[in-house]
């Protein structure tokens, strides 16, 4: 095709099939038996353990590595998914910098942590690897429970209802399962296919029938499943984006970064997915730190991240910042959208320089313009449908099992309030959404 | 700049660290490569009588434990004496000595308990200028079946009377070797006083099963299925054979007698401290085997830089320094208390000391919702247990309550008087004698 990463536009082919390979292989390769070794021995095995505390799902870290130091990384395994059953996707996609890894003892004393997550994906790649299920289902309660959205609440809560004896059916809007492990978070986090191979893993618990392009409030209505079925599970997510609000968003190569992130998901060829020149992402998220690294990775020649805020405001890590700097990513802290320039096709973007010290974002006077052919919007996600249930800050309102504001509905994940936007979080919501249902199905809740 | 010469039982060496009569010993290669590298002495590897040389298995010789990222803890082996002909090693060990005078050369022996055997090995040995002989009463393992090596050392009687013949029979300065698989070492180092050897060394290594192999059911290392125990040696001993050191350097029937420390000594440090045991010098096998001869660069400038620290001139400065220090129990002063003390700046919050205080000792440990862990004087018996599993050095320490000061669990105030077992009312022995 001839295209560089010089050439102007929005184009395919900027860079070589190889290089295409190589920027999208596995962002951790995944450690050896001598590597996990090596990493398991340096676990003090502390008592009530930061780490364990830190995670949303309360995985015991310093059981499940000295598993792994002793040999029996199958048992680690077990003690992790019992835990937190998405526990191989969690590995790979986790902040741990954030979580379990900030707080281990050795990253305080020493400045380096104990290799958790890797660790993690090292036991749970094991017995995926060997294609073993760990649990078995209890005995059938003759209950079925309807799991709207198969991403990883809703896994997560299906598969702790099916293992406890209830029949699960589970309605997802896409032709796929798996919700922003597949269609969200960064190719190089997840490789080789791994959300639909965790999905067919996890299914192996049984009792699971998944219903695929059944979107709520289209193809089927909460009053529905409620008839149809004892309790009503929604891990639903967000399926909308916040608009700019800037003049000119409507202009040819403005566009959502999670559409752009969910293309990139789901091509056969990356070496066929056009990408820009000149890149512009605007927010200041997770979301926008992988489309402006992929769209780096893709071949494109200058990408920027325009946060408004400062750094220390930033929503993603600083883990996540480095990782994009380190690729060639630019992050411009303080700038706020005012006007997608170009006539039809956007040529730029044009910035008010602001200030945030204090919290207060207030415009500093300047303005200046960054040049761009493509233009990502990364400013925030919401809910698509609330389902006649009460809201709470853009979110469907849940007390802490999940619970909605209508009998017999609970809620988790991003369209729940409460606990941060991370797959971690939606998978022990689910876990917790589900014990609670089990426990009112069979007459032991409230 | 501190001395580090040595003269042991009139052998001298340029520095106190010897290799000991083990598989690194066994040829000319290797201690003329160890000599090289700087080793101040060594002992070669045990030669037996004239005639067709031992065999050996032709399967693992040895077996391990580890630490943490697989640090080598403790080896054991199954090898036996040196299986070249007697000729050829005597051949090597003269022509070693000759090129190497500066250097210390003892060659080990183990022959049949028979005054002919010893009388015969005897001068070929003193041929090649060595200069001394180890007598090896320890090997463990398969000689000790033909009645040799440790089946020697565990008899004094035997031991005294091997000692003699060879006394009678050479110049050479004899070293008698012991092996630590007795009940009391302190016989048979009398037994070797007795038949007049000039030192004792030890300990030799420790009877030993390292690991059974779960699948075939086999203790390792494992020839064909079958395993038999092997001499236990490395990190892993060194308190055993510090212990059997000093119960020698304390007992008033051996107190003196020239000791060559042996047993697990890998760094600078433990030599120093067989040596402050009364050691007069050291010998070392599995740290060299584990990280290979160059180790002997840092024991000889750790030791020389400790000595120039402390103004010790010379060895002779410290050997010997902690025996009096060593006592029964019934000795230790019961007026000395001490408390934990934890530093918060140190503290990397692991728990470990909580948990281990909680759940196995005194639970004088707490911990605050915050983790911070303080020690409650009430409860601390200063058993030193959070000391020991903190993996930070140095971050809890033990403070000694000056006299004077009270005790909060008990409520005492700390006496300044010497206070033992012997005279303590709660001793039956002391109430009979009055």
């Amino acid at each position: 095709m001839g295209n560089s990463p010089h050439t102007d536009g929005i184009v395919a082919g900027r860079i070589s099939a190889d290089a295409v390979a190589d920027n999208f292989s596995d962002l951790h390769p995944p450690l050896d038996d001598h590597e996990a070794l090596v990493a398991a021995d340096r676990c003090y095995f502390c008592y009530d353990a930061p780490c364990q505390t830190a995670c949303p799902t309360s995985i015991d870290i310093p059981l499940f590595i000295r598993q792994i130091a002793t040999g029996t990384a199958e048992s680690a395994a077990e003690t992790i998914f019992e835990q937190n059953i998405l526990g191989g996707m969690c590995a790979r996609v986790c902040p741990t910098e954030t979580l379990c890894e900030e707080v281990c003892v050795r990253e305080v004393a020493e400045g380096k942590p104990v290799l958790i997550g890797q660790l993690q994906r090292y036991a749970t790649d094991t017995v995926m690897a060997q294609g073993k299920h760990p649990f078995t289902r209890a005995a059938p309660t003759g209950k079925s429970v309807a799991v709207v959205g198969a991403g990883p609440a809703g896994l997560s809560a299906a598969h702790r209802l099916a293992m406890l004896g209830h029949d699960v059916v589970m309605y997802d809007a896409r032709p796929k399962g798996g919700g922003l492990n597949e269609y969200g978070i960064a190719a190089y986090k997840s490789v080789e296919g791994f959300a639909q191979a965790e999905v067919d893993w996890l299914l192996q618990i049984g009792g699971i029938e998944i219903r695929y392009e059944q979107k709520l409030g289209e193809a089927v209505t909460l009053e529905t499943l409620q008839d149809r079925h004892d309790a009503v599970f929604l891990g639903v997510g967000l399926g909308g984006v916040n608009a700019l609000r800037a003049e000119g968003e409507d202009k040819v190569g403005v566009r959502d970064a999670v559409d752009f992130i969910a293309e990139l998901r789901q091509a056969d060829d990356l070496t066929k997915l056009p990408v820009g020149r000149r890149v512009v992402v605007i927010g200041g998220g997770m979301t926008a730190i992988d489309a402006a690294v992929q769209s780096k990775l893709l071949g494109a020649q200058d990408v920027t991240v325009a946060y408004r805020r400062d750094k220390s405001a930033m929503g993603a890590s600083e883990f996540e910042q480095v990782l994009a700097t380190s690729h060639g990513v630019r992050i411009e802290f303080n700038a706020q959208p005012v006007r997608v320039l170009g006539n039809g096709k956007v040529t730029g973007v044009e910035f008010a320089r602001t200030t945030s010290a204090g919290g207060e974002l207030a415009p500093t006077g300047e303005t200046f313009e960054i040049p761009a052919d493509q233009v990502f919007k990364a400013i925030g996600q919401t809910l698509t449908t609330d389902a006649g249930l009460s809201v709470e800050r853009g979110k469907i309102a849940v007390n802490e099992t999940g619970r909605t504001s209508v009998s017999g509905v609970w809620a988790g994940g991003d369209c729940a309030s409460g606990g941060d936007d991370l797959t971690v979080t939606a998978v022990a919501e689910g876990r917790d959404a589900a014990m609670d249902i089990h426990a009112t199905l069979m007459g032991e809740g409230a | 700049m501190a001395d580090l010469r040595r003269e042991f039982v009139g052998i001298k060496s340029p520095n106190p660290f010897w290799l000991a009569s083990a598989p690194p010993t066994d040829k000319e290669y290797n201690v003329r490569r160890a000599y090289e590298a700087g080793w101040g002495g060594v002992v070669w590897k045990t030669l037996g009588e004239e005639g067709p040389p031992v065999v050996n298995v032709n399967g693992p010789r040895y077996g391990a434990i580890f630490g943490a990222d697989r640090r080598l803890l403790g080896l054991n082996n199954i090898e036996l004496i040196t299986d070249r002909p007697l000729q050829q090693n005597l051949r090597e060990i003269k022509a070693v000595k000759r090129d190497y005078p500066d250097r210390a050369l003892v060659v080990s022996l183990m022959v049949p308990c028979e005054e002919e055997a010893w009388k015969a090995i005897l001068p070929v040995v003193e041929e090649t200028g060595a200069d001394g002989i180890e007598l090896n009463f320890g090997c463990p393992h398969g000689m000790a079946e033909r009645g040799m090596g440790s089946a020697v050392g565990q008899v004094p009687e035997y031991i005294e009377m091997v000692t003699r013949w060879c006394k009678q029979n050479t110049r050479m300065p004899v070293i008698v070797k012991l092996t630590p698989n007795i009940t009391d070492v302190r016989y048979p180092a009398q037994a070797a006083k007795r038949g007049g050897a000039d030192a004792v060394s030890l300990i030799n290594t420790i009877n030993s099963i390292t690991s059974v192999n779960l699948d075939n059911f086999a203790p390792e290392p494992t020839i064909d299925g079958k395993g038999s125990h092997g001499g236990y040696c490395g990190p892993a001993v060194k308190p055993i054979a510090m212990n059997m050191v000093a119960e020698i350097a304390r007992s008033p029937e051996t107190a003196g007698l020239p000791m060559s420390g042996i047993g697990g000594i890998t760094t600078w440090r433990d030599a120093a401290e067989f040596m402050s045991l009364g050691c007069g010098n050291v010998q070392v096998c599995t740290a060299a085997m584990t990280y290979g001869f160059k180790v002997v660069q840092e024991m000889i400038s750790g030791l020389g830089q400790w000595m120039d620290e402390k103004g010790h001139s010379s060895i002779d400065d410290f050997v010997g320094r902690a025996v009096p220090n060593v006592r029964d129990w019934q000795h230790l002063n019961l007026n000395h208390v001490t408390k934990a003390r934890i530093s918060q700046d140190d503290c990397i919050k692991c728990g470990r000391c909580y948990a281990a205080c909680e759940d196995t000792s005194h639970q004088a440990i707490s911990m605050s919702a915050d983790r911070v862990f303080e020690v409650m004087d009430d409860e601390c018996v200063a058993c030193n247990l959070c000391v020991n599993v903190c993996p930070v050095e140095g971050c809890i320490t033990m403070e000694t309550l000056e006299p004077g000061m009270v005790d909060e669990r008990t409520g005492q105030v700390v006496s300044g008087e010497h206070g033992d077992w012997t005279t303590h009312p709660n001793n039956p022995s002391v109430v009979a004698a009055e």
